[in-house]
């Protein structure tokens, strides 16, 4: 009640303000004050490798829609903020989104720390949300639409696809935090379903670099492949010293986190070759629409983009799906939006055909299983139209339309899948 | 009987590389007491010099064993003479000194090379073949060559007169002084030293680490505790802390995991200076370098 009589108080205040300054902004009434759209992704600090061709994306769709007239007559504003990779300074950039700038729409969060600090947060001050990063699943929120790819449109297609290639024995390793552990449990989950067997799981923290006795364990077991989840500079180690002890010609390697950043560049050829991998999005996606997407995005980026993955892709579809529904709802409230978006609304973007899946405010997407040779990924199998199955075994917004929860947080046993 | 021989292997690559990146600290910190922070920064700008100089047609062995460490070395010398100096005996204050170096030079570092290195080295050594086994080549060749480096090490600072008179200043500097001994020169040669051991052995590990200019994160905990449980001889104390703490890691990664080998050898360490508070060396050999 406090907050509203304060905010009636407010309102009258402006009100009254405005009655008396209403001489000198008749003339600027008539030109439709411009959409706030808020960034906040990484500029510094561990993510920037991902966060700033995210933002430059996140901006290339911005310009194009301004310079094509903006959108329901009105023109976009980007703000953009960086959080330095520091969870504390994403809460008070959302704060300042939300509740300073009041913001139409705020796309921002590349890990599920960053999205579930504050998620919550946009979600109490009612500003439409867009996460646009591959994710574990399992977050059910109506005011959060999530673009990124989730293990039930990745996982499940490269296990099986790497099963058949190289047989049905898989050894895991992962990344020592709530995305590694939670996508080690979907690869047990499909490989077990494929009839595969996992012959062993291990998470490393995220500063490890010493992978030797891990390595020798990975023979000791024998396993057909190694699937591996994981995640950031140190860990690129791994793949080097797998290489360096000779394996990666005898034990094959896919994964659903390499090749994001372009780390297939980073490492020499001989230690990712023949790694299979699996997005929603390659760089190599051979359409006029990808070409021309990579063309422009290239040519407006001041910092040099090595490799386009799929999170700097969706930054840029995100902002056009969001832009879609804005078309449709025509206006930029935030009800009218989400119900258009959830009506729902599609775009041809560079990674193909997107559809918003209504009961998740999911994507329904394209996957690719890319195969790396000589430094480049090669597309070998194509999946059109793939649902987020695994967030809608949790999530009926359909039928729940006022849930706010991450279903995975604690693992896959919490929400009830075996 | 081969999965024996793997794991012994990998045991002592694990003591040679806690020693490894240590040793360079020892210099700095045990010897001359200065809390130097941006040690892992010295392991990385090695990284770099080996980098920059394949990327130029330099052979990799000579960009790794003797340009690294002269880069390195330099550029620790003018360190010492621009910020170090006036710091000396003020050690909480060297470590707030550092820590900002530190964070100079990975800002430097990221302004020039980017966040990222497209740049990549492989191990100039293959695969070994033991059994049934692969291993890697490259990691015994850094058990020889830290072995190799202990054994440099220690004849400078016992046969040369560079180390007497290194020894004599770092435990009475002003004693050292009255008889004669330029000590500030002597601090500027030993700071170098320290300086170019890191580069080295940053150099060395940038194979099978990579490099980004955030890499020094990885190193710099483990390089302390190191240094701290191996007490005051900067040798034998590297050496016995790298070999307790760096065996107790790798046994425990062999047997359950990476996680509980990492908390393994924090606990191990954090016993052992309980027990001990002045580290190993503290108690056992005293007299050794």
């Amino acid at each position: 009640m406090m907050s509203l009589n304060r905010r009636t108080l407010l309102k009258g205040a402006s009100a009254a303000s405005m009655a008396l300054a209403a001489p000198a902004l008749i003339g600027r009434a008539a030109a439709a004050d411009p959409i706030k759209l808020v960034a906040i992704l990484d500029q510094s600090g561990g993510l920037d490798l991902l966060g700033r061709p995210m933002l430059a994306a996140t901006k290339l769709a911005v310009d194009e829609i301004n310079a094509a007239g903006g959108l329901v007559d009105r023109q976009i504003e980007m703000i953009s903020y960086d959080p330095q990779t520091t969870i504390q300074f994403y809460t008070q950039f959302a704060t300042q989104a939300a509740a300073g700038d009041r913001a139409d729409v705020v796309h921002a969060g590349i890990t599920s720390a960053s999205r579930e600090a504050i998620r919550p947060l946009l979600n109490r001050y009612q500003s439409l949300y867009f996460y646009n990063t591959l994710y574990e699943g399992g977050v059910c929120d109506m005011n959060n639409f999530c673009t990124g790819s989730t293990p039930a449109q990745t996982v499940e297609k490269l296990v099986p696809y790497a099963m058949k290639k190289w047989g049905p024995k898989v050894y895991v390793v992962a990344a020592d935090y709530n995305y590694g552990q939670i996508t080690a449990q979907w690869v047990k989950k499909y490989v077990a379903d494929n009839g595969g067997e996992t012959v062993d799981i291990e998470f490393f923290p995220l500063d490890v670099s010493n992978f030797g006795p891990s390595i020798q364990k990975i023979q000791a077991a024998k396993p057909d492949f190694v699937m591996s989840a994981l995640v950031g500079a140190a860990h690129i180690s791994f793949y080097r010293q797998y290489a360096g002890a000779g394996l990666t010609t005898q034990i094959p390697l896919a994964s659903t986190t390499f090749g994001l950043g372009g780390e297939h560049l980073l490492v020499s050829p001989e230690a990712a070759e023949g790694m299979l991998l699996c997005y929603a999005y390659f760089e190599e996606i051979d359409t006029p629409a990808n070409k021309d997407f990579i063309e422009k995005l290239r040519a407006s980026s001041s910092d040099e983009i090595p490799y386009v993955g799929e999170t700097t892709a969706r930054s840029y579809e995100g902002v056009y799906l969001w832009a879609e529904g804005v078309k449709k709802a025509g206006t930029a409230d935030r009800a009218a939006v989400i119900e258009a978006l959830r009506s729902p609304v599609s775009f041809d973007g560079p990674s193909g055909h997107l559809t918003i899946e209504p009961k998740t405010n999911h994507l329904v997407q394209n996957v690719y299983i890319g195969e790396i040779k000589n430094q480049k990924i090669e597309i070998i199998e194509e999946f059109d139209a793939q649902p987020p199955s695994d967030t809608l075994l949790v999530c009926d917004l359909d039928a729940n339309p006022n849930q706010s929860t991450f279903y995975f947080e604690n693992g896959l046993a919490a929400a009830g899948i075996e | 009987m081969d999965y024996a021989a793997v794991i012994v292997l990998q045991v002592a690559y694990g003591v040679a590389n806690l020693a490894l990146i240590g040793l360079g600290l020892a210099i700095i910190f045990g010897m001359m007491r200065v809390i130097n922070l941006a040690h892992g920064e010295f392991l990385m700008l090695g990284g770099y010099t080996v980098v920059v100089a394949t990327n130029n047609g330099v052979n990799l062995w000579l960009a790794m064993l003797v340009l690294a460490p002269v880069v390195v070395g330099l550029i620790g010398v003018i360190v010492e003479r621009v910020l170090i100096r006036f710091l000396y005996g003020r050690m909480i204050d060297t470590l707030l000194a550092t820590w900002g170096l530190s964070l100079f030079l990975i800002g430097l570092v990221t302004t020039i090379f980017g966040p990222t290195t497209t740049t990549t080295v492989s191990p100039p050594v293959g695969a070994l073949h033991i059994g049934a086994f692969f291993s890697s080549g490259y990691e015994l060749f850094l058990i020889v060559i830290t072995l190799v480096l202990f054994a440099l090490v220690y004849a400078v600072m016992k046969f040369t007169k560079l180390g007497l008179l290194a020894r004599g200043t770092m435990q009475r500097a002003d004693m050292a002084a009255a008889l004669g001994v330029s000590t500030s020169t002597i601090y500027m040669i030993t700071f170098g030293l320290g300086s170019a051991v890191a580069g080295l052995a940053g150099a060395l590990l940038a194979p099978i680490t990579g490099v980004v200019p955030t890499i020094g994160a990885a190193y710099i905990a483990k390089a302390f505790i190191t240094v701290i449980s191996g007490g005051a001889a900067i040798l034998a104390g590297t050496a016995s802390a790298a070999a307790l703490l760096g065996f107790i890691n790798q046994v425990v990664t062999f047997i359950t995991g990476p996680t509980v080998g990492e908390v393994a050898l924090l606990v191990a360490a954090i016993i052992l200076l309980r027990l001990l508070p002045t580290g190993i060396t503290g108690r056992f050999f005293r007299r050794s370098l």
